[in-house]
C-alpha cells in the first residue's frame, strides 16, 4: 500500500551525454519523492529523458553518459556516495529493473533455473543451491509459470513469460523498488493487462515500490497511484493520477491528455492536435522548454525557467501560469517587452 | 468495366490460406523423417473491402493480420483461396503481371526508417515509383514532389525536398513514405501499424492526416493495427483476428458497442481507458495466444474462452451474420445480442 513514507528521495538531479556536437542535458535539474508502496508512472514522450532517468535511478548511467550533480538519497543513504562495488550490491537486491526486451536482459545459454539460482547465490541470499532452487521454483509458480519450465531457456518461453522472469529475478532478492521501463510495451495487449494484474499483487504481497517508465498514458491511468509527466528532460508536473487525468495544470500534461485515444464509443472523438515537435536537446528552449509549443505561453516563459512547486496539496508543477512571480506581475502589466 | 462508385467492393479475399513450411534440419528432409510442419499464418479468411472504406484489421502478435494484408496486395501467394483486386483475380498472376497493377496499390509500414533508403533526398524517394510506373512523367517531378509534399504537411515543401531521411523527425518520415504512396495516386493503400512508432502527440497528426488524404484522393485503406484504441479514429469497419482466423467483422459502432466474441470481449476489455476512474475490472482470459503450427481443435479460443462448451473443442464455428453486416464466428454467440 502506498504510505507517505519516503523511500527515495531525488534532489537536483542532472544527467548529461557528451556527443560531438556538445552537451546533451538529458535530465535536467529534476527533484521528485518516491514514497514507500507506491505505483509511480513516469511518461513522457521519445527522447523527454524518462528512460535516462530510470536508469539515474540505478547509477547506471553509461559513458558518454554521466550523472554530473545531485542526490539520490535512497532509504536515507545517498547512492552518489557509494563505491562501485557498493552500488552493484544495491543493483538487484534493493532496486531491480526491468526493460523493454526481457531477450537483451536474460542470457540465452542459461537455463531459468540458472539466472535465479545464481543471482541469490550471487547475493547471499541462500547457502545452498538445493535450497535457492527450490524457492525460485516457488517464485515463479507464484508468476503463474508452471515450475517444470524451470530448466527452460529463454527463447522457449514467450514475451509475457520472459517479463515475469525479470520480475522473479527482482523479487528473488528482495528488491524494495522495481523500475519497470517501457516493461509492457512489447506485450500484447492482452499479456500486458495479466501483467499489470500480476504487478498489482505482487506490490501488496511483497511490499514493493514501482516506478513504470512508460509512453503509454492508458497504462499509468490503469495502475499507478501517482504520475510525474516529463518534458525535455524536466518533470512538468507531478500529482495523484486522480488530479493529473481529471486537472492537469501544465499545458503540456493537458495536451498530452488530449492526445490519448480512447476506445470507448462517443468519448474523446476529436483528439488533440499538439503543434510542433519535441526540442533538439543539443540547443534546448529558453525557458520553459515547452513555450514555443505552448498555446498558452506569455512573455516570462521564453525568458526565466518556471520553478517546480507546489499548487495544490501534493500536485506539483513547472508553469509560470501558476507562479506568483515579481516578474510575472511585471510582465502581465506589459513592463517586460 | 468495373464499378468505380464507392460501396462497389475492390478488394475481395476470398477463403484465402498462407500456410508457411517449417523449416527442418538437413538430416530429416534427407532420412524424409517426420510429416512436414506447417505454420498457418492465415486459415481459411474472406473480407470484402469496398471503395471508399477504411477496413481495420485489430489483433494481436501472431494472429496473421500483417499476413492477410501481404496476401491482399499479393506481396505473398495464397496458399489456397482466390485474392481479387477490382474484378480481376489476381491469386496466381506473376511478378510481371502484378507490376501492371502495383501503381494502384501502395503500402505504408511501421518503420519510416526501414521504408526510406537512408541515401535518397526526399524528393528523390518520393518520384521514385513515378520513376518506375510513369517514366513519362519524371519531367514533371518537382511540381509533382512539391505538390504532394504540401498535401502531407511538409511546408514549405522546398525546406523538405532536398532532407535525407536522417534529418527528419519520425512524424515528418512517416509523412514521406505517405507521400511516396500517394504520388502514383493509388485506389488501395495497406496501412500496416502505421503511427504504431510515434509519439501520442504526433499519433493524433498523422491520424488527422490519413483521415484528410482518404477523403481528397478517394482512397480505400486496409489498416492494420495491434491498437484498438487508435482504430476507432479511422475504421468504418473492423475484423478482428485470432490465431489465423477471423473471428468477427462488423462496422466500428456495431463491434465496440457490441462485441459478440468473446474474444473481441477480452481484447477491448484488456485496452486501459485513459481515466483511472475507469480501471478494467472484467476478468481476463487465460494464457497466451497458442502457438499456429498445431491451433487447437474446433474453435481456436476455446481453451482460453469463458463460455466454451463441448461442441467448441469439436467444431471450427462458421461466421455467421448475427445482425445487418456484423458477423462472428462463435457457437454461442447469440446470447450477446
Amino acid at each position: 500500500m502506498m504510505t507517505n513514507d519516503i523511500l527515495y528521495s531525488i534532489q537536483g538531479l542532472n544527467v548529461e551525454y557528451e556527443t560531438r556536437l556538445g552537451a546533451v542535458r538529458a535530465v535536467d535539474n529534476v527533484s521528485f519523492d518516491i514514497q514507500k508502496g507506491e505505483v509511480l508512472g513516469l511518461v513522457g514522450e521519445s527522447g523527454c529523458g524518462k528512460s535516462t532517468l530510470g536508469k539515474a535511478l540505478l547509477r547506471m548511467i553509461e559513458p558518454p553518459g554521466h550523472i554530473t550533480s545531485g542526490k539520490l538519497l535512497f532509504d536515507g543513504l545517498d547512492l552518489m556516495t557509494l563505491s562501485d562495488s557498493r552500488i552493484r550490491e544495491y543493483r538487484g537486491s534493493r532496486i531491480g529493473m526491468i526493460f523493454q526486451d526481457p531477450m537483451t536482459s536474460l542470457n540465452p545459454v542459461q537455463s531459468i533455473a540458472d539466472h535465479l539460482t545464481e543471482a541469490m547465490l550471487t547475493h547471499g541470499m541462500y547457502s545452498g543451491e538445493e535450497e535457492a532452487r527450490k524457492y525460485a521454483e516457488a517464485l515463479i509458480d507464484r508468476m503463474g509459470i508452471r515450475p517444470e519450465r524451470i530448466d527452460d531457456y529463454p527463447h522457449q518461453l514467450s514475451g509475457g513469460m520472459r517479463q515475469r522472469i525479470m520480475i522473479s529475478l527482482a523479487l528473488a532478492l528482495n528488491a524494495d523498488l522495481i523500475i519497470a521501463d517501457e516493461a509492457t510495451t512489447s506485450l500484447d495487449v492482452i499479456v500486458e493487462a495479466q501483467f499489470l494484474d500480476l504487478l498489482r499483487q505482487l506490490r501488496d504481497e511483497f511490499d514493493l515500490t514501482i516506478v513504470l517508465i512508460t509512453h503509454n498514458i492508458g497504462v499509468v491511468a490503469e495502475i499507478a497511484d501517482r504520475v510525474a509527466v516529463m518534458y525535455a528532460g524536466r518533470i512538468a508536473e507531478l500529482g495523484t493520477v486522480y488530479d493529473v487525468f481529471g486537472e492537469a495544470m501544465h499545458p503540456y500534461s493537458q495536451g498530452l491528455m488530449q492526445s490519448v485515444p480512447n476506445i470507448v464509443l462517443d468519448e474523446g472523438d476529436s483528439l488533440y492536435k499538439m503543434a510542433g515537435e519535441p526540442p533538439n536537446l543539443l540547443q534546448p528552449p529558453s525557458g520553459c522548454r515547452y513555450h514555443p509549443r505552448c498555446p498558452q505561453a506569455i512573455d516570462i516563459c521564453s525568458q526565466v525557467t518556471p520553478t517546480f512547486r507546489p499548487g495544490k496539496t501534493g500536485h506539483y508543477v513547472s508553469c509560470w501560469l501558476y507562479e506568483e512571480h515579481p516578474a510575472m506581475k511585471e510582465t502581465q502589466t506589459g513592463t517586460i517587452a | 468495366m468495373s464499378n468505380k462508385d464507392n460501396g462497389s467492393v475492390l478488394v475481395s479475399l476470398i477463403n484465402v490460406k498462407k500456410w508457411f513450411p517449417v523449416r527442418q534440419g538437413f538430416l530429416d528432409n534427407l532420412l524424409a523423417r517426420g510429416e512436414p510442419e506447417f505454420v498457418r499464418a492465415v486459415d481459411g479468411v474472406s473480407i470484402d473491402i469496398a471503395r471508399g472504406e477504411v477496413f481495420g484489421l485489430v489483433g494481436e502478435s501472431g494472429s496473421g493480420k500483417t499476413t492477410v494484408g501481404r496476401l491482399a496486395l499479393r506481396l505473398l501467394k495464397p496458399t489456397e483461396g482466390q485474392v481479387i483486386f477490382d474484378d480481376i483475380d489476381i491469386s496466381t498472376h506473376s511478378t510481371e503481371e502484378l507490376r501492371v497493377l502495383r501503381s494502384r496499390m501502395q503500402v505504408i509500414f511501421q518503420d519510416p526508417m526501414a521504408s526510406l533508403n537512408p541515401r535518397m533526398s526526399v524528393s528523390d524517394a518520393i518520384a521514385h515509383p513515378l520513376q518506375i510506373h510513369y517514366p513519362e512523367k519524371m519531367k514533371e517531378k518537382d511540381q509533382i514532389v512539391y505538390d504532394v509534399l504540401e498535401d502531407v504537411g511538409l511546408v514549405p515543401p522546398h525546406i523538405f525536398q532536398n532532407k535525407y531521411p536522417h534529418q527528419l523527425s519520425g512524424g515528418q518520415r512517416q509523412r514521406v513514405v505517405i507521400a511516396r504512396a500517394l504520388v502514383t495516386e493509388p485506389e488501395l493503400i495497406l496501412a500496416d501499424e502505421p503511427i504504431a512508432m510515434a509519439d501520442v502527440s504526433v499519433r493524433s497528426l498523422l491520424l488527422d492526416l490519413m483521415n484528410r488524404l482518404k477523403d481528397e484522393h478517394n482512397l480505400t485503406y486496409l489498416f492494420i493495427t495491434h491498437d484498438l484504441a487508435t482504430a476507432k479514429y479511422i475504421c468504418d469497419r473492423i475484423g478482428v483476428m485470432y490465431l489465423g482466423k477471423l473471428v468477427e467483422v462488423g462496422t466500428l459502432r456495431a463491434v465496440y458497442s457490441k462485441p459478440l466474441h468473446p474474444y473481441t470481449q477480452a481484447l477491448m476489455a484488456a485496452v486501459p481507458i485513459p481515466d483511472p476512474n475507469r480501471r478494467r475490472s472484467q476478468p481476463l482470459p487465460r494464457g497466451e495466444i497458442p502457438s499456429p503450427i498445431n491451433p487447437p481443435s474446433g474453435c481456436r479460443f476455446h481453451p482460453r474462452c469463458p463460455i466454451a462448451q463441448a461442441v467448441c473443442a469439436e467444431e471450427d464455428p462458421e461466421m455467421r451474420e448475427l445482425e445487418p453486416g456484423h458477423t462472428v464466428a462463435c457457437h454461442f454467440a447469440e446470447q450477446f445480442l
